[in-house]
Parts: structure tokens; sequence; C-alpha cells
């Protein structure tokens, strides 16, 4: 299968679980990658968190903007994010969904509709439901799904929530997906 | 029918949900951001127990309350007091000198929503010792949250974070001098409201009605497609004096947008810029 985004979805434990997971990936990997974190709104914005952790460039996803290959995207504090069909991203302050905003649901299912079958969609540590039934729209709709081994995962609701609603799916450790994804910077094949 | 053509239905369907609005009713949805209209639409299927978005069409052409409803759905209203304070300080500290040097001042809020950015900036003006000289336009597309905004009377559950944002927005006084706490209702000085105007406008269709010196409009463009972005900020650049200030959503831009060119950046980290003279 060929990827044409990543979208990973994490909250409680996201931080630290994020740093291992986006470690070392090359900016030959021809794809954007989009993260939902929940964490409390801050000033010091995600680069610093994850300054010198690989060599894309980091950056929170700003509304109307064209969504680039080798950008890691976050979505900004307090704002839903969601995909375009014309691949730019938007933002929105409607209520929270699953007491969350932004809301992994909403990222992922705009992304599903947008890159069907070539998208893959990540889910680890958290602990809320939120991203459950985003990660099954994309299975759905033929894109690909990874879900943090519940057994590892700092708080495994997120995941276990997850697997609830897809039949099949690669359950990894953070040290495998990272693998996976570097994997993808080399031959953008499986 | 697998799941790829029934988005495509899906999608079909959302469009001429949104044609027969247009249609029939004369409101044009047309350019706001798909996602979001998607995602409501979607929601009030679910909450009406529909099973698909053309049976919400017919439900709607055949009885006006549930296009209210639906208006009601697409019109996002979430605002609050002194919203996002470091824009309200960089008010305070690089527009307010400006608008001084004018003998009188207007003020257009696009999309105010029910109030409370309107409130916000009365209070600054008045500490500032502004609001004498200013006429306040308040409008929005929703009636509704205009008659809100009206009465100036607000839930009181939230003014913990009222009161903080004022402070951090650099308030000279205590944010409970402007209101008069009665049950569980915050009522707020009548005196703030006495030169703002509020007036039903839709961006989308309705024009320029005043020469501004400033144009406030945040949280409202990230509805609008780029192409209606770039339509409603070319209204507000017409609307604004050479020299006129506009200032945007702190995660909204003017730099993907036609109008870029015309306006130049005033504060370093709020969106608040001023049109370039000659322009
Ligand atoms: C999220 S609120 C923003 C409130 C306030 N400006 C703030 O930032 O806190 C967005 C407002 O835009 C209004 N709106 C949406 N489309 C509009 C249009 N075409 N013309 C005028 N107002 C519109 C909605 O009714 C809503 O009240």
């Amino acid at each position: 299968m060929k990827y044409k985004a990543i979208v990973i979805g994490t909250s409680a434990g996201g931080v630290e679980a994020l740093k291992i997971v986006l470690k070392d990936i090359e900016p030959t990997i021809e794809l954007p990658i989009i993260i939902v974190i929940h964490i409390k709104e801050r000033t010091d914005g995600f680069s610093k968190i994850y300054e010198g952790l690989n060599r894309l460039t980091i950056k929170e996803a700003e509304d109307k903007e064209d969504i680039k290959n080798g950008v890691i995207y976050f979505a900004p504090s307090n704002y839903h994010l969601s995909i375009e069909d014309d691949y730019t991203f938007s933002l929105s302050v409607e209520e929270k969904v699953n007491y969350s905003r932004p809301s992994i649901d909403i990222l992922f299912e705009s992304a599903a509709e947008v890159y069907t079958d070539n998208l893959l969609g990540i889910i680890l540590t958290g602990a809320n439901s939120d991203g459950a039934l985003g990660l099954e729209k994309i299975k759905k709709l033929g894109g690909e799904c990874i879900v943090q081994d519940p057994k590892e995962a700092y708080f495994d609701i997120m995941p276990r929530s997850a697997l609830k609603y897809i039949s099949t799916c690669k359950l990894m450790s953070l040290n495998s997906i990272n693998r996976y994804i570097k994997k993808l910077g080399g031959n953008n094949c499986e | 029918m697998n799941e790829k053509e029934l988005l495509e239905i899906e999608n079909i369907e959302l469009q001429l949900l949104i044609e027969a609005i247009y249609l029939k009713y004369g409101y044009d949805f047309k350019n706001y951001t798909k996602s979001h209209l998607k995602r409501r639409i979607l929601r009030r299927v679910k909450l009406d127990n529909l099973k698909t978005i053309t049976q919400l069409t017919e439900k709607m052409l055949y009885d006006r309350e549930v296009l209210k409803q639906i208006l009601l759905d697409l019109s996002i209203n979430v605002t609050e007091m002194f919203r996002f304070p470091k824009f309200f300080k960089d008010l305070r500290e690089d527009v307010i000198p400006l608008l001084k040097t004018y003998p009188s001042i207007n003020i257009w809020h696009a999309g105010c929503s029910t109030g409370e950015e309107v409130i916000s900036m009365a209070i600054l003006l008045k500490e500032e010792g502004l609001l004498n000289r200013v006429n306040i336009y308040a409008t929005d597309i929703n009636k509704k949250v205009l008659d809100i905004a009206k009465e100036g009377i607000y839930s009181i559950e939230d003014v913990k974070k009222w009161t903080k944002n004022y402070q951090e927005a650099g308030g000279k006084k205590s944010f409970s001098d402007y209101y008069v706490a009665k049950y569980d209702h915050a009522i707020f000085d009548q005196d703030l409201l006495k030169n703002v105007t509020f007036l039903e406008h839709n961006l989308v269709i309705d024009k320029s009605f005043i020469d501004a010196n400033l144009v406030i409009c945040r949280n409202v463009l990230i509805y609008f497609n780029k192409e209606l972005q770039n339509q409603v900020l070319e209204l507000f650049e017409e609307s604004l004096i050479p020299g006129g200030m506009i200032g945007i959503g702190s995660k909204e831009n003017l730099k993907f947008t036609s109008v870029n060119e015309k306006f130049e950046s005033i504060t370093a980290t709020t969106k608040i810029y001023k049109k370039k003279i000659g322009c």
C-alpha cells in the first residue's frame, strides 16, 4: 500500500510516546504526519518539545494552509483540525467532541474521506476513547491502522477503545511503530 | 455498495442540501468549509434519527423550522469575554494610541455572536477614555445571538475565566466593576452598550456599510473556504479607511489570501494588521 498521509492521535502519556514514535524519521518520507494530542494549552508550541528529534519540519497546522510532504503538523490547542478535499487544513472552535478539542475523531474522519485507502491511522496511549470512531472510518474507507499494544501503553483506555471498533489492525510497540514509519521513508511501500 | 461509493453519494447529498437551502431560502453556504458543513449536517441527521442527508433535505424544504435548526447547527457561536487576552492587550498597547488620533471612530465587529467580544472592547475603550468617541457596529448573520448580545446579560458560571482573561488583557480595574451579579447571571453595565448598534449582516451577500477605523472579525473566517475568505477580506479592506486596522483570530491568516499585500502586521504575536496607506 502506498500511503499519502499518516494521522496520529494520542492523549495522556502521548508527549513521551511521540518522542519514540517520531525519532529519526528522515525527510525522504514523502508524506505529511498530522497529529492530535490532548494537552493543556501551551505557549511554547510543539516544535519546541520535539526539537532535534528528527530532521523534519515540525509546526502547528494553520487554517487554509496547504499540506506538504515531509512536515509534521500538530493541531493547535483548543481548535479542531480537519482536512479538506483540496489538501488544506481547516480549524474550528465548535463544541468539544469526546470532551476534547482538538478531537482525534474529527481529524481522522476528515482525513479518511480525503485520503481513503492511502491513509495510515495510528492510536497511541491515552485515557479516553477519542479516536475510536475515527479509526473505524479510516478502516472502512480502506486505510490502514496501527494501535499501540495496550499492554505496553502508559494509559491503555484509548488503544483498547479503538480495538473495540475495528476487526483487524496492526498491534505494535512504540519502537516498532517508529521502525515501521522510518521504513516508509526509505522505501514508500509496505 | 462499497464504502467509497457511499461516501461519494453522501457528498452529493450534502451538495444538494446546500443548493436546496440556497434555492428555497436564499442562505448561501456553498463556500463554507466543507468538512465543517458535513460534520454539522451529519450530526443533525443523527440527532434527528434520520438515515440520510436527503431525508433532512426533504424535511427542510417543507418545514421552515427545520431550516432554522440547520442555521443554528451551522453557526458556531462559541465565544467568551476577553477571549485570547493577548489580543486585547495588543489592542490596548498598539491600536488604541492610533485610534486616539481620530476625532470620531468607527469599529465594526463582524460575526460578534452573543456579544462578549463587544463588551470586552467597550470596557477597554472606557478605560482608555475613548468610549464616548466611538461608534461600534456589531453584526452577525444570526438574529438569535444578536438578541442575546443586545441584552448584555450572561450566565455567571464562567466569570472566573473572564476575570482571569480581563487581568491578562491588562485590565485596569476590577472586572466585577462592570457587572451586577443577580442569581446566576451577570448583568453588564448598559452604559457599555450605549454606542453600540447591533445589525443583522451576512458577510457572504451584504455590502460594506461604514468607513471603519477598525474591523474585528475573529473565528469567523475559519468557517469559509479560500475563495470566500478572499471575498470577505476584500469587503473589509473596502470598508477600512487608509491606515485602518483589522484584527482576526489568533489561528487565522492573511498570508494565504488575496489581500495579503495590502496590509502590514503591527503586532508580533497577535493577528492585527494595518491597511497600507495608498491602498
Ligand atoms: C465562533 S463565533 C465568533 C465570535 C467572536 N468573534 C469570537 O471570536 O469570540 C462565529 C460567528 O460568526 C457568525 N457567522 C457565520 N457566518 C456568518 C456570515 N456569513 N455573516 C456574518 N456572520 C457569520 C456566526 O453566526 C457566529 O456567531
